[in-house]
């Protein structure tokens, strides 16, 4: 409980939904390790992946129809964790069972509460539509990375690094020099940064398709606790993006998910959407070989820094200016845990 | 799975009856307290004739910070509700943060509870839980007498027309057949009271056709079919007898006579501390929910943790060869 960075009480995602399978797929999150199949009717569900027995996990035994036989003594539990079968007795025992993790469908991924079953609501769930909108082309994956959530919200928060990680395709100095304005609500944060009458980088000339300055725009829009869809894009200079029209040019959504493993870890799911050329099968696909080769050079970044981060445990950050949007986030984060430990007491 | 007991103190803050024969305790907890949820348990070190032992009590809904628990009066008890009875605001006493082994899934469209004397004390916070999400429940509710009912009063206030009080002596009964009957589908039960009770339940359930895993039960192994009396025990593998006074369990007489023993749950689930019955005088009053009807009816082995025999000599083997 103490020092947790994580809230509990809400809705992460822990797999794209191809990742969950007519098999047993291991994966922890938030600390907690899951056990995750699909029923026979396409139902995704979610069990603790730790036998009530002698805690052997789950995974490691078999699927049987809509069961789980855990893989040393035989229990089997159905899809609710109850124990349906013990060996060499002619009863179950009535406290067998192991937790089951409510689980919903949306937006291509799986996403799983962790918390309080009882305030498992779907309306909850993060915002990502852009990822199976028939106005939009879509696709990413999910990377493991070995830092703490948070330095990748961070990461995501503040596109400055841009200029300096990802050079090559997406940054260039116009990203560090240009000014941004920051704003929030309750749940969310969003920065806001217009480059304008600037020359585009590598990445977005060839989106545009077309030479000559370009009106650039980044809104971030971070949904606590570790949700961020960003709108990015260019329009040529002078079109009218700024004011609201952006007939003229290419928009983008880059999605982006990042679920707690362990304190010191996380799920990295993203997808990049874009509102052009959508029957251009090839450009999805190339779209996202390219959005994952920008992103390893953030992965590397990012498990250099939480390395550094264990390396110094008796230092922490200072932030600068360009960190009010990760410290906007940090600070929603931060309230939602408060809350869920002060909430105390479900039943009362 | 089970978590490892965590010990905290705690510090009576509040003591009375709510019911005749039930006393409700709450207990100011020292150090971090988890939340916990509807069904979740506590165990308490009391002390029995001056030796520690360890009881286990049902925690009713409290503020953070605080355990709450009901401990019904019983005249021939194992000793641990005369000594819950016995404390005051002020006195300390050792319990563990609160376990769950009878938590609500939170996804069944429809709830029934039903609850028998004592075992109101999981379904009340259930009910209340339930109740405040706006999830669909009813209650069916027994006890022996009228003023037995604990928790009565909110329960009508808090469910109205969807929850019934039967009194038993008044010769009322919960209709198990009817309250399953009208529950949705893919509705859940949540039971807790006497084994008997249980077992009719589970009957009317299985008969029914229902998922088992949508049966839901907590037991607690004081309810027999029988009152508690003393008995005796003849182990043939020992060569030694064993009285078993009406306050002990059959399994702590044998374990202070000398008789090594193997157990675990105490609450008759497990089935390790049962054992062969090689003779009887008298009938054996099964209270587990490890053997089932036709093993019971069998009488060739018992759960010594919650079994017990309403006098009379049970002569029994515990697997001793030396």
């Amino acid at each position: 409980m103490h020092g947790q960075t994580y809230p509990l009480n809400a809705w992460y995602a822990a797999a794209w939904d191809v990742e969950v399978k007519r098999e047993l797929l291991a994966r922890t999150i938030c600390d907690k390790p899951v056990v995750l199949y699909r029923k026979q009717n396409g139902e995704a569900v979610a069990l603790a992946d730790a036998c009530w027995h002698r805690l052997l996990p789950l995974s490691r035994g078999e699927l049987h129809g809509d069961h789980v036989i855990c893989g040393y003594h035989g229990l089997e539990f159905d899809d609710t964790g109850r124990c349906v079968y013990m060996p060499s007795q002619a009863t179950i025992n009535p406290s067998a069972c192991v937790q089951t993790y409510p689980i919903a469908e949306k937006h291509r991924f799986v996403w799983i509460w962790p918390g309080d079953p009882a305030l498992a609501d779907p309306a909850l769930i993060p915002d990502l539509h852009w990822n199976d909108d028939p106005q939009w082309a879509s696709d990413g994956k999910v990377i493991q990375v070995k830092c703490d959530y948070r330095l990748v919200i961070d990461n995501l928060m503040d596109l400055t690094h841009e200029t300096y990680v990802h050079g090559s395709s997406i940054g260039n100095r116009a990203v560090a020099e240009a000014p941004f304005s920051v704003s929030h609500d309750t749940r969310t944060a969003t920065v806001t940064r217009w480059m304008l009458d600037i020359d585009p980088p590598p990445f977005w000339r060839a989106q545009l398709g077309r030479p000559g300055n370009v009106d650039r725009w980044q809104i971030i829009n971070f949904e606590a606790p570790s949700t961020i869809a960003i709108d990015v894009g260019v329009a040529p200079a002078g079109s009218g993006a700024p004011e609201g029209d952006r007939s003229q040019g290419v928009n983008g959504f880059v999605l982006n998910t990042v679920t707690p493993e362990t304190g010191k870890s996380c799920h990295y799911f993203w997808a990049f959407a874009r509102n052009y050329k959508l029957s251009e099968q090839r450009r999805t696909h190339e779209l996202r070989e390219g959005v994952a080769s920008i992103f390893r050079e953030d992965e590397a970044i990012l498990e250099a820094q939480q390395k550094a981060l264990d390396d110094n445990p008796d230092h922490v950050f200072y932030n600068l200016n360009i960190d009010a949007g990760s410290m906007w986030a940090r600070k929603l984060i931060d309230r939602m845990i408060a809350d869920e430990q002060a909430m105390g007491i479900a039943a009362e | 799975m089970r978590l490892r007991r965590e010990w905290r103190e705690g510090r009576v803050t509040e003591a009375r009856e709510v019911a005749e024969g039930v006393r409700l305790l709450e207990f100011a907890v020292d150090g971090p307290m988890p939340p916990f949820d509807p069904g979740s348990h506590t165990e308490f070190e009391v002390n029995i004739d001056g030796r520690p032992a360890i009881r286990s009590y049902t925690c009713l809904p409290a503020a953070c910070g605080s355990v709450r628990v009901a401990v019904r009066r019983h005249q021939s008890s194992r000793g641990g509700s005369r000594y819950m009875w016995s404390l005051g605001v002020g006195d300390r006493l050792r319990l563990t943060v609160p376990e769950n082994r009878f938590s609500l899934s939170w996804r069944a469209p429809a709830y029934l509870l039903v609850a028998g004397g004592i075992g109101i004390t999981p379904i009340y916070g259930m009910a209340r839980a339930l109740n405040e999400r706006g999830a669909p429940v009813r209650l069916a509710y027994g006890a022996r007498t009228r003023e037995s009912l604990a928790f009565a009063d909110d329960l009508k206030a808090l469910l109205g027309e969807r929850a019934s009080f039967h009194v038993s002596q008044e010769g009322e009964r919960i209709d198990l057949a009817s309250e399953i009957d009208r529950l949705a589908e893919d509705g859940e039960l949540y039971i807790c009271g006497p084994v008997p009770m249980l077992e009719a339940a589970r009957s009317i359930w299985r008969a029914r056709g229902r998922p088992v895993s949508r049966f839901r039960c907590e037991v607690f192994g004081d309810s027999g079919a029988f009152a508690e009396l003393p008995f005796r025990v003849d182990v043939a593998d020992r060569g030694v007898s064993v009285d078993v006074p009406s306050d002990k369990s059959m399994l702590q007489a044998l374990i202070d006579a000398g008789v090594e023993m193997i157990y675990d749950c105490e609450r008759g689930e497990c089935g390790l501390c049962a054992v062969d019955i090689v003779g009887q005088e008298g009938q054996i009053d099964h209270r587990d929910v490890f053997f089932d009807e036709t093993e019971k009816a069998e009488n060739s082995r018992m759960c010594t943790c919650v079994s017990r025999l309403p006098g009379g000599t049970v002569r029994i083997d515990t697997g001793f060869r030396a």
